[in-house]
């Protein structure tokens, strides 16, 4: 199980960073739930954080929105991923791993766009594993600019 | 980069005879005006947002805020008072307050230990009588003639704001009718925190100010209502100015059948939209106004935002002559129900660092701070609605806001 879960995060990380958004909702379950929230409303145990999708349409339209709608800079990320801590719970497992993002815009500034932690629970969904939710718990309360793609 | 001040900046910024059509680009990258403005405006006779009120509850709870560059510490005192003082301490200089925010009996500077109860006033001071009686403060040192420099402080629905100008007139006078009342609509409900964040923004502040009061821009640059065919060009609206001009409210009604509903009746999905998931768009009605979106600017740098069921506080601060942080404080009612903090949850996405309608203001002012480059000698050119400075009722295709701001702004800093 532990390697399907790694698989999974590592084919999360490279999809989002070379772009191919439109397959990012499909990590989730049907009625997953993502957010990016800082790591002083986490704590805090506030619901609102920066970015939130109750359900893969809420993500599906989020990446419409930024094809289609939302203007930016083009720029891409490069996560770094940390190795993963897996807790079964029940039909479920609780993982935890760390992050580092980059930003590289167009004309090449390389940038620590985000560090921080993913808090995950997987599930088994028809023989894959996916999110049921995963929380992004930035630690530092700042967003540089803006962030339109998905961490 | 060292550049000295000008003595009489009015003279030589010779601002266009046009008047508040027109702003000289030189004003959002000139080092030297950045430095009188911290002086003239910030430390001027205009009441400076500092932070909620729910954010320092407790006696002996204290908060960090900024007044333009000015480090300022708020607190409540053991009888409950609002206190605001600069964050420096009267010895050498150095920040007293250390944490964003926090709860103590005394503040106390970690440098020399010098401490000051709760209203500034300074109690006492290490080695006072010296240690084993050598030396130690002069005789006639006296602990009464020193104490953390203060500012007046004004509560007004739960949000602070601080003064270091003994010309400033009382909060409500300051903001007008119009704008009390709104602010009095938005907030006067007990209210609470659901969640902060903030971004930094490659910008001189007076951009994101320009930026919030411009009804102009808003279904053009931000197409995600358009692009999702959600209902809102034809909805009535308008931008509605304080007497002086500097403050604003732009407003829109969704439709008028909304009047009719039922107080607080949840009604789905009314946007006929290409959303997959439109239940973000869900609403509930707060009030009978019709009113269902409204951004409200209090001068120089707070928003007040009722944006749906999206409420929210924010403000901005200068972080250098082209840095600004704009901060997001997401807030709900007291007596609000699961069901409504979870829209206002599911609208959040709508605002902020990621908000589907608001994510382009992060790097649209930062495109006039690059444009402008090397053309500190030109003008921009503001002249959507007209020339004049009133409320615009009926029509957001209007500049009125940007033009009232740069009306307060000129009147303060002597242009």
């Amino acid at each position: 199980m532990r390697e399907a879960i790694e698989d999974l995060l590592c084919d999360y990380a490279e999809t989002i960073d070379s772009g191919d958004l439109e397959r990012w909702p499909g990590f989730f379950t049907e009625d997953g739930e993502y957010q990016i929230i800082t790591r002083e409303s986490h704590d805090a145990g506030l619901p609102i954080g920066i970015l939130y999708c109750g359900s893969r349409g809420m993500m599906e339209d989020r990446v419409q929105a930024l094809r289609t709608a939302n203007i930016y800079e083009p720029h891409a990320y490069r996560h770094i991923l940390g190795r993963p801590r897996l807790e079964r719970q029940g039909e479920e497992f609780a993982v935890r791993s760390n992050f580092c993002v980059f930003r590289i815009a167009q004309d090449g500034d390389t940038v620590t766009f985000a560090t921080g932690r993913y808090l995950d629970r997987i599930v088994h969904d028809g023989g894959v594993p996916r999110f049921r939710s995963r929380r992004a718990v930035l630690d530092s309360r700042r967003v540089d600019i803006l962030l339109v793609l998905p961490l | 980069m060292d550049v000295p001040i000008t003595h009489d900046l009015a003279a030589d910024l010779a601002w266009p005879q046009e008047g508040v059509t027109r702003v000289p680009f030189r004003v959002f990258s000139d080092p030297g005006i950045y430095a009188e403005e911290q002086k003239r405006l910030f430390r001027g006779p205009i009441w400076n947002f500092l932070c909620l009120e729910v954010e320092i509850l407790r006696p002996g709870d204290w908060r960090l805020a900024t007044v333009g560059e000015t480090p300022v510490v708020v607190t409540r005192d053991e009888h409950g008072a609002i206190h605001a003082m600069v964050n420096r301490c009267a010895h050498k200089g150095a920040l007293v307050c250390l944490q964003e925010r926090g709860n103590a009996k005394a503040l106390t500077c970690v440098y020399h230990s010098w401490s000051y109860d709760l209203a500034g006033r300074l109690q006492s001071v290490a080695f006072r009588h010296g240690v084993r009686g050598k030396g130690g403060m002069p005789e006639d040192f006296d602990t009464a003639r020193h104490r953390l420099e203060q500012l007046r402080v004004e509560v007004f629905c739960g949000l602070v704001f601080g003064t270091f100008s003994d010309a400033t007139v009382p909060v409500e006078t300051y903001l007008g009718d119009t704008m009390a009342r709104m602010i009095r609509r938005n907030l006067g409900r007990p209210h609470r925190i659901l969640g902060m964040h903030s971004q930094i923004i490659h910008n001189n502040w007076k951009l994101y100010a320009e930026n919030v009061r411009d009804s102009y821009h808003a279904t053009l640059l931000h197409t995600f209502y358009t692009t999702f065919k959600v209902n809102r060009l034809d909805m009535d609206g308008g931008m509605l100015l304080s007497e002086d001009g500097r403050h604003s409210i732009s407003y829109a009604k969704r439709d008028t059948l909304q009047q009719s509903d039922e107080y607080r009746k949840v009604h789905s999905a009314q946007y006929g939209s290409a959303l997959a998931a439109p239940e973000m768009l869900d609403t509930f009605t707060e009030f009978d106004d019709g009113v269902t979106h409204c951004i409200q600017t209090v001068f120089p740098t707070l928003v007040v935002q009722l944006t749906l069921n999206s409420l929210a506080v924010r403000f901005f601060t200068p972080r250098g002559v082209d840095k600004t942080e704009l901060f997001w404080i997401y807030l709900g009612y007291r007596d609000d129900s699961e069901q409504q903090t979870r829209q206002r949850l599911m609208q959040s996405n709508l605002t902020g660092a990621a908000g589907l309608v608001s994510l382009e203001d992060g790097c649209i002012n930062e495109f006039v701070q690059r444009g402008t480059r090397g053309s500190e000698d030109r003008n921009a050119f503001l002249e959507m609605g007209g020339r004049d400075v009133a409320s615009s009722d009926g029509s957001r295709a209007t500049e009125t806001g940007i033009r009232g701001f740069w009306q307060g702004y000129r009147k303060l800093m002597g242009f």
